[in-house]
């Protein structure tokens, strides 16, 4: 029964490597951020972090989940803090004294994007997406929607719903659900000549592959505000919450605010900072 | 030790509701050969299996020079380790043929000098030195019931218990096994019971023979007797073939 | 987008993960699979029913429940496990060792209705019996590890939940596909399948190797 032996050894020997990989015994030296998937999928996230860790010293380990998700895991406790778009959701969180402050960090807007060729609903210079939906549907034009309750997906209901018509996957051809994220579902109207709605930051770092254009923008209902929140320790103890903190202010600081404005993805800056230091 | 190696007093087994064995009554001497004859399900491989102490009777006792064992007690491991049932169909061991030969002289703890030994004469014996780096499940049907029988013969057992040993083997592999049997009593002196449905197998080997029907020993009697002048006329029917197996 | 010492990275770990895991699960499911094929006792095919349901156990269910263990909330959730490597070997852990358990009864199972009078007859104990068992269904219960591993290592739905992908921390292959999929980053996401392919194609022809040589 030497071989079982030779396997127990081995697995506690890789059981300690992978201990070792993941557990740091000192007080933790990094934060778990709960972030949104739009925040990583434009590239901001893994450009911010190279800044971050050698300005304060602490490590910053983020996971990129839907909204509901990332406050989920705030509320949960397994995040230390994070940065999400949803300020309704946002409210309601910090009524519920998950979160010990909010600051506003940066906004970028949402834009209708469509076809490069053509423009089958006549909407290209539009500056009011309202219109812009009201004449895809008269005109039965393809649109992609996301489908999966994300922050966009709402945000494309709210538009429809001030249409004041309800698009259904079984009643109209032209209105499809991808149920992806924000870049695969790009791809999915680039490939099938549609209109989309999506962030500008998303659109523009993956704007070169995409057969589409931006057709609708600075429509002033269709900014889109991300908050940072760390969570709060008096209900969650294990929150690092001096990282937590340390990372919402040096977000909201003229430091992290000129690097969020000075980022560039596709030759354009997609997030106009917007900080506002809110934190104690 | 005055008693028989083994005996039998009214053996009953069911499976279920239906009965198997109603009532086995048998003695079987020192260093016989004890042939127990019978159609097909007429519970020969049921028998066997008790007398290895495989499987306990649901009435009745077997008992070993007198003494009996109930099953899964340390005395009846004993018991069992110092005999050997050979099965029907050769089932080997994922091993070598030296592997499969040694397997019941690893279980006893046999020192590993004494061992090769032993098992080389096994081998040697049944007439596959040459095989014994082979894998086992490689060899022929017959090399491999060659095998098995190397496997009993070398634990030197008191009984061999053999069960429907030769069937579906080339008449070259029975008659090498039959003659292995009768060297091995021969030399060792070891008492045999063989199942078998052949008669002429048992005219051939045994010493004295029991013919099973219906779950009971109808007759039991010695070879020449059995065959020249059988007593019973269940005996003389099944003899002249009326019965079917 | 991802440089080689990164993709070495995510290898790495995708190999630790899934390595770890299928000797957990198979350190734990060899044995009980064995117990469960040999031993006679109460409720025995319920549990071989329960074990061979587990083959086809969503992997997503069971990282969902390896979440809400690990979860701060959760009763290990003190632990800190959850977005490591560790919680990612627990939740694949859970997933692996059914799966060897129900291949090694099945395998076991074969055995034993082949070789268990054999064993016995020739004088084995009960202990003895269960080696020779194990023994002799080696290869099936080799098979068992194998298909464990290969379960794991493609498998998405549990370390992307409780891994959480994150960058260098618990990024592996499936997670990190995944990944590029949804940016739609189609030629990365293929290397990253190639990659993934390549490994387990390696590690079974190694494994067959020595099933070949007669090491197992």
């Amino acid at each position: 029964m030497t071989v079982w032996r030779v396997a127990f050894v081995l697995a506690a020997l890789l059981i300690l490597a992978g201990m070792a990989v993941s557990i740091d015994l000192q007080p933790r030296s990094f934060i778990i951020l709960a972030t949104t998937t739009s925040a990583r999928d434009s590239g901001l996230l893994d450009y911010l972090v190279p800044y971050f860790q050698p300005d304060t010293g602490i490590g910053v380990r983020y996971t990129a989940v839907g909204t509901g998700q990332a406050l989920d895991l705030g509320s949960r406790g397994d995040a230390d803090v994070v940065l999400v778009h949803a300020p309704s959701a946002e409210l309601a969180f910090m009524a519920a004294g998950q979160g010990l402050c909010r600051s506003p960090v940066m906004m970028n807007q949402f834009v209708v994007v469509g076809p490069n060729q053509s423009d089958p609903a006549g909407i290209l210079g539009l500056t009011n997406a309202t219109i812009a939906f009201e004449r895809i549907r008269t005109t039965h034009s393809p649109f992609i929607s996301r489908g999966d309750n994300s922050g966009t997906n709402i945000i494309e209901k709210t538009i429809w719903s001030w249409v004041g018509y309800t698009p259904s996957t079984t009643n109209d051809t032209w209105y499809k659900e991808s149920g992806q994220g924000m870049a695969a579902t790009l791809d999915i109207a680039s490939q099938l000549v549609a209109y989309t709605l999506s962030d500008d930051g998303t659109f523009l770092v993956h704007s070169a592959n995409l057969d589409l254009r931006i057709d609708v923008q600075h429509d002033p209902a269709l900014r889109n505000f991300y908050s940072v929140i760390p969570v709060n320790p008096s209900v969650h103890p294990s929150i690092f919450v001096a990282g937590a903190l340390r990372f919402a202010k040096w977000l909201t600081s003229e430091r992290g605010q000129s690097l969020i404005g000075n980022y560039t993805a596709g030759g354009v800056r997609p997030f106009q900072p917007d900080g506002q230091d809110l934190c104690p | 030790m005055s008693a028989a190696p083994l005996s039998l007093e009214g053996i009953h087994k069911s499976f279920g509701t239906k009965p198997v064995l109603r009532g086995l009554d048998a003695e079987v001497q020192a260093g016989e050969i004890f042939s127990i004859v019978g159609p097909s399900g007429a519970g020969k491989t049921t028998a066997l299996r008790l007398l290895d102490l495989l499987d306990s009777p649901d009435a009745g006792r077997i008992t070993f020079h007198g003494k009996s064992y109930p099953i899964r007690s340390p005395e009846s491991l004993a018991q069992r380790r110092r005999m050997v049932l050979v099965m029907q169909n050769p089932t080997v061991f994922r091993a070598t043929a030296f592997e499969n030969v040694a397997y019941g002289l690893w279980l006893r703890g046999v020192p590993d000098a004494e061992l090769r030994g032993r098992v080389f004469a096994g081998l040697d014996f049944v007439g596959l030195l040459e095989a014994a780096k082979e894998s086992a499940e490689k060899l022929s049907g017959g090399e491999q019931q060659r095998i098995a029988f190397a496997r009993a013969a070398v634990l030197n057992p008191e009984i061999l218990l053999l069960d429907e040993f030769t069937a579906n083997l080339d008449p070259f592999n029975v008659r090498l096994l039959e003659q292995s049997i009768l060297r091995y009593r021969h030399e060792t002196g070891c008492t045999v019971v063989i199942v078998t449905h052949n008669l002429f197998q048992a005219k051939r080997l045994a010493d004295r023979v029991a013919l099973l029907l219906d779950g009971r020993f109808v007759e039991v009697a010695p070879a020449a007797d059995f065959f020249e002048h059988p007593v019973r006329p269940e005996t003389r029917a099944f003899l002249s073939g009326e019965m079917a197996y | 987008m991802t440089d080689f010492s990164e993709i070495l990275q995510i290898v790495g770990l995708s190999i630790l993960v899934s390595g770890t895991s299928t000797l957990i699960g198979s350190v734990v499911g060899v044995p009980l699979g064995v117990l469960v094929a040999l031993r006679k006792f109460r409720g025995r095919n319920f549990v071989r029913t329960v074990a061979f349901t587990f083959y086809g156990f969503p992997p997503v269910l069971a990282g969902l429940l390896v979440f809400l263990i690990l979860s701060r909330g959760g009763p290990l959730g003190f632990l800190g496990f959850l977005f490591t490597p560790i919680g990612m070997i627990l939740a694949q852990s859970v997933i692996v060792m059914p799966i060897v358990m129900g291949i090694t009864i099945s395998a076991m199972m074969t055995v034993e209705k082949r070789l268990h009078d054999t064993s016995l007859a020739l004088g084995a104990n009960e202990r003895q019996w269960r080696t020779t068992a194990l023994h002799d269904a080696r290869v099936g219960v080799f098979t068992a590890v194998m298909v464990g591993f290969g379960r794991a290592i493609s498998e998405v739905g549990t370390v992307l939940i409780v891994g959480g992908n994150i960058r260098g921390q618990t990024r592996v292959l499936t997670t990190a596909i995944v990944l590029e999929i949804s940016q739609a980053h189609y030629l990365e996401a293929t290397i990253f399948g190639i990659i993934l392919f390549v490994i387990a194609f390696a590690v079974f022809a190694f494994l067959q190797r020595l099933q070949a040589k007669g090491v197992v």
